[in-house]
């Protein structure tokens, strides 16, 4: 790739702004835990997390094309790393934490008592 | 024979390799993919056994609370969101770096270079501190004979429940225990520092005092924990086995042992890989004010260590997520 040597410090610092601003709304969503959005679930999980998800991967995304300069790179080596890691946790979330819920019901509903 | 032509010129030396990458980054590439599905691996077992203590699963806020200076204050997240800051802003002074290679401004790319080495050392102090009042506790708890972790609670002056330390109820008995140490029985014979207070001094203390009662780990459809009535506490005390201050990777007062192993080991494996992340950083700002880099007229390298200094900020927003947030 034919690196062109001008500065890229603007977008370092606007990434790091907006890097910033994405922490303290989650940290502000974390102090005061809205009641619409913690009490109401989606997919077995309350909405505030899947919001605190969405912003993490959006800090992911930042840190990884803007910072590692991913967005740098030719387009198949970009996805050999990204599509490679992407499903594979996707996968292993899947599988782990459905395996997770169904050992919960088995202790909840089972005849072994387990923590009393 | 094929038609391409493949040279190996630079097969060795990191030069020129597929992708328009050079070798060196791409590996650098690989190995961050693969460290990356380690790490995911360690916090989806995580979530397994949240999932399968959904109902029981200590809560972070209540655990990581503290901040320095500000001693008995309730102040949830505000340590690990300026902890997030610092890591953040190092992976910022490090692509500064970077940056500053590209230009070949030798000066420059030393002096970020060192704000990043000073970045991470203040990271992983304050991650010591972090494990300090994790290790050490606050309040303490029992621990009842089917591995149940109960705390003890008070009716506050604004209605809600107070957690109320041992040490503010238990009684002190006549009553003497040594610690077993490798001095006074067989040599390998020892045992862990004894509680502050015993289980009966905790369970008389309880009964001496009727304004306290037993919360228990299971978390109510408001989202707290569960308090007992005094009737209530008072049976589930008849079952305590263990007095637990603090945490270690036996049991801990939070609740939930498995919280306290993933907590050691996912912070703990995420600080070691801050800790090369340093010393690895501090070899390249030698090598660049010796003028390796300068002589060779690139600063790949400090691009390469960059990578791996940003995939371990990356990491830590996940941690900071997955452990503090959700």
């Amino acid at each position: 790739m034919a690196h062109a040597h001008e500065s890229h410090t603007g977008r370092i610092w606007k990434v790091f702004v907006i890097l910033s601003i994405i922490t303290i709304v989650e940290v502000l969503f974390g102090i005061f835990k809205p009641k619409s959005l913690y009490f109401n679930n989606f997919a077995g999980m309350n909405l505030l997390n899947w919001l605190f998800i969405i912003l993490t991967i959006v800090k992911a995304y930042y840190i990884t094309w803007a910072f590692m300069h991913m967005e740098g790179e030719k387009k198949w080596f970009r996805r050999s790393i990204v599509w490679t890691v992407v499903f594979l946790i996707l996968y292993l979330c899947f599988i782990v934490l459905i395996e997770g819920a169904y050992v919960f019901d088995v202790y909840k509903t089972g005849h072994i008592k387990w923590n009393f | 024979m094929g038609a391409t032509v493949i040279s190996n010129e630079h097969a060795l030396d990191g030069g020129p390799g597929p992708l328009g990458a050079t070798y060196g980054k791409m590996m650098m590439w690989f190995f961050i993919l693969s460290d990356a599905l380690t790490f995911s691996g360690f916090l989806a077992a995580y979530g397994f056994s949240r999932f399968k203590f959904i109902e029981t699963w200590p809560i972070a806020d209540e655990v990581f609370n503290h901040f320095p200076f500000a001693h008995g204050v309730d102040a949830p997240m505000y340590y690990v969101a300026l902890m997030t800051f610092i890591l953040i802003f190092s992976s910022v002074t490090m692509v500064l770096a970077v940056d500053a290679g590209h230009q070949l401004k030798k000066t420059k790319v030393a002096v970020y270079m060192a704000l990043t080495i000073v970045g991470g050392l203040i990271f992983l102090g304050s991650q010591a501190w972090e494990w300090k009042n994790f290790i050490k506790g606050e309040f303490g708890a029992v621990e009842t004979k089917g591995g149940s972790i109960l705390q003890f609670v008070k009716k506050g002056a604004n209605g809600e429940y107070e957690r109320v330390a041992l040490g503010d109820f238990a009684l002190t008995l006549p009553e003497e225990r040594e610690q077993l140490n490798r001095n006074n029985g067989f040599w390998f014979m020892s045992e862990a520092s004894i509680p502050s207070h015993s289980v009966n001094e905790v369970v008389q203390g309880f009964k001496a005092d009727e304004s306290i009662l037993v919360r228990t780990e299971t978390i109510n459809a408001e989202k707290e924990k569960t308090v007992l009535t005094r009737e209530e506490s008072i049976k589930r005390l008849a079952d305590t086995k263990y007095v637990v201050e603090g945490a270690n990777l036996v049991r801990n007062e939070y609740g939930s042992k498995l919280f306290a192993n993933f907590f050691f080991f996912i912070t703990g494996f995420h600080g070691f890989h801050v800790f090369t992340g340093v010393l690895i950083n501090i070899i390249i700002f030698f090598n660049i004010l010796l003028g390796t880099y300068e002589k060779r007229k690139s600063y790949e390298m400090v691009e390469k260590v960059g990578l791996y200094w940003h995939f371990v900020d990356l990491v830590w927003v996940f941690v900071f997520t997955f452990f503090y947030l959700v």
